[in-house]
């Protein structure tokens, strides 16, 4: 067990590309941080630099309290789950685990005993002879993990480990990765672009973009304050909906569309909204308008998933597109008009040019 | 549909008489006396002296110093066909290597370079590589016969694809279990690249045991004459006063064509896999 602690770390690839722009991440030992970002964003690089696999091109890696920038993979005690596993094909399951506790010169009877509780945690004991090619995904998924896990290893890193299975299986394997962190207590950072598997499975995220952290926080401060649009769009689904409005004579208006009526006190010509899809209640007839926000939205689609439907809208006829969320299987209409509402509570407000998020919007008074 | 099938095994049954007649007839004809071989020409059928002919073809010493046997032949060809297999194979394996997992300079320039040896052929620059050999002493040994062509651009080749059709991912978990360059290629990229190795060694093996030109060129002493080598060697020595023992020369040239077939067989199901698969 261990912290570890990236200091301004960068990565410039040849030809001057920057991957990865100076990032600084303090893991607690024994937090499961999960990295979070679209394809491209440096989350694979920054988790291949903690492990050695790439050179850092400046800035410190610490694991514990040792600098390990110039440490060769196997001695940072940290063992890896690869996206396809990386199982070595002609060893059996056994060999595939213990193959690197016996480059490490441990005792046979100590390999032997490490591997068994291993097997028997992952439940593939009834596998050690076979070879990979002959078990499912899932199994070598298991496999991998024990690949892992035998090694007692002080963190653990994870690059995409479910993207290969089916739907279903991801979500028990989500399930059973956070349940063997959880009683190993082992330093974890897992690297993934699927938002849900990171709200998942992280104590701490960190959203990245761009080769930058956009946001660092527990998931649900991270889905409750996103700190940019770029993290606001990425976490949660159907995303937020963020709609540019901007001050006229007749007070706020959306760039795009009209029917919102929405108020606040500002400096400020023009802002970002946001609104959780979730967050928009379709109000009845006749119903009271209160604080916040409050718009017609002319149905475009609907959506429905079972337990609730997702609505696409605009903000009157040909406006800006917006996605609501209703619970329940009750039917809309294409082109039927709905009255929204969403409390103050509830808005977000983005700077317009930086995309970053502005004070609460508690501070600004309404009108 | 029937037509079509009778087409099919007319064109196969015509392919394996194609291929098999003339190796029934050299094996036949090797089945009788000299002295009918000489009168009525090549056999089709059973002659009964199998073992007079086999016999002697085996043990009794010929060619012109009487020091060398069928058997000395035989061995001495399987040494140059396994030298020049796993020779060819460990070379290249560990060219390969070097080229496909380690930076350095020129690599690629290096690969190249190896690669247009390949318009190079023996026969091409037959003059420098004897004169190279005459010149270090290595004349009539076996190792002048072997190591002088041990470098193998096309097995480098076959071993580069197959290398980089590897995994990184799998170098990568090695390098985290702490396997470092040597225990990689050892416990790892060889297990994996047994179908490759077999598949080369069949090649090369048979590469290597029908060679003709290099041998005649580098060994004078009798005793280090290979099967190919000496098969000729019965013929023209035996001609003269006597009948020419064309059925001892069809000996040797079955017994020639045995190992390479031994080994074909045997290696067969690994040489497609080989080819057309890699367990991955």
């Amino acid at each position: 067990m261990a912290s570890i602690t990236l200091n301004t770390v960068r990565k410039i690839y040849a030809g001057n590309v920057e991957a990865v722009k100076g990032i600084s991440i303090d893991i607690e030992d024994g937090e499961f941080i999960v990295l979070v970002g679209p394809s491209g964003c440096g989350k694979s690089t920054l988790l291949r630099m903690v492990a050695g696999l790439e050179d850092i091109s400046s800035g410190e890696i610490l694991i514990g309290d040792r600098l390990v920038n110039k440490v060769e993979p196997a001695d940072r005690d940290i063992a890896m789950v690869f996206q396809n596993y990386a199982l070595y094909p002609h060893m059996s399951v056994y060999n595939n685990l213990a193959y690197g506790l016996k480059n490490r010169g441990i005792a046979k009877s100590e390999i032997d005993q490490r591997v068994r509780k291993a097997a028997e945690i992952l439940e593939i004991g009834e596998y050690l002879d076979r070879k990979p090619r002959q078990l499912s995904g899932g199994q070598r998924q298991r496999v991998a993990m024990g690949r892992a896990i035998v090694r007692e290893p002080s963190a653990f890193l994870f690059d995409e480990p479910l993207s290969n299975l089916d739907a279903k299986l991801r979500v028990q394997m989500r399930m059973e990765i956070k349940k063997l962190q959880r009683d190993l207590k082992t330093t974890s950072i897992y690297v993934t672009h699927d938002q849900l598997e990171a709200m998942t499975l992280a104590d701490r995220l960190v959203v990245l973009n761009k080769g930058q952290v956009e946001q660092i926080g527990s998931p649900m401060e991270v889905y409750e304050k996103p700190a940019s649009t770029f993290v606001a769009s990425f976490i949660g689904s159907p995303a937020m909906n963020l709609i540019p409005m901007k001050k006229t004579a007749l007070g706020w208006e959306p760039e795009q569309g009209d029917g919102v009526n929405f108020d606040i006190r500002s400096d400020a010509s023009e802002f970002i909204v946001g609104l959780r899809p979730e967050d928009l209640e379709i109000l009845g007839d006749g119903a009271p308008l209160g604080a916040g926000l409050a718009a017609k939205v002319v149905v475009t689609g609907v959506e429905p998933v079972g337990a609730e439907s997702y609505i696409h809208g605009t903000l009157g006829e040909g406006g800006q597109e917006v996605i609501l969320r209703a619970a329940g299987k009750q039917h809309y209409d294409i082109g039927q008009v709905l009255s929204i509402a969403a409390k103050q509570e509830k808005i977000h407000l983005f700077n317009r040019q930086t995309g970053k998020r502005e004070e609460e919007i508690s501070a600004l008074q309404p009108a | 549909m029937k037509k079509v099938q009778l087409l099919d095994h007319a064109v196969l049954i015509l392919g394996a008489l194609f291929m098999l007649v003339p190796v029934t007839l050299a094996f036949m004809t090797s089945t009788h006396d000299a002295m009918s071989v000489y009168k009525d020409g090549l056999q089709m059928t059973w002659g009964g002296h199998f073992t007079d002919t086999y016999k002697t073809v085996l043990t009794e010493a010929s060619g012109f110093t009487k020091s060398v046997t069928g058997l000395t032949m035989l061995y001495n060809s399987m040494i140059l066909g396994f030298g020049f297999a796993i020779g060819k194979i460990v070379i290249s394996m560990l060219a390969a290597y070097a080229i496909v997992y380690f930076r350095f300079r020129f690599g690629v320039f290096f690969f190249w370079v190896i690669f247009t040896t390949l318009l190079l052929p023996l026969e091409v620059r037959i003059l420098p590589s004897y004169e190279i050999v005459q010149g270090l002493g290595m004349m009539n040994s076996y190792s002048g016969l072997i190591i002088p062509l041990i470098a193998s651009a096309t097995g480098t080749f076959y071993f580069r694809q197959f290398f980089k059709s590897v995994p990184d991912e799998l170098v990568e978990a090695a390098r985290i279990d702490g396997a470092g360059p040597v225990k990689f290629f050892i416990d790892i990229l060889v297990p994996l690249s047994k179908t490759m190795i077999a598949a080369i060694f069949i090649i090369m093996f048979v590469y290597g045991w029908n060679q003709y030109l290099w041998p005649t060129l580098i060994t004078t002493d009798e005793t280090f004459f290979t099967l190919v080598r000496g098969m000729k060697q019965i013929l023209a020595v035996w001609v003269g006063a006597q009948i020419p023992e064309t059925n001892q020369a069809m000996a040797l040239a079955v017994l020639a064509m045995l190992p390479p077939v031994v080994i074909v067989v045997i290696f067969q199901s690994w040489f497609v896999k080989g080819l057309v698969e890699s367990e991955k």
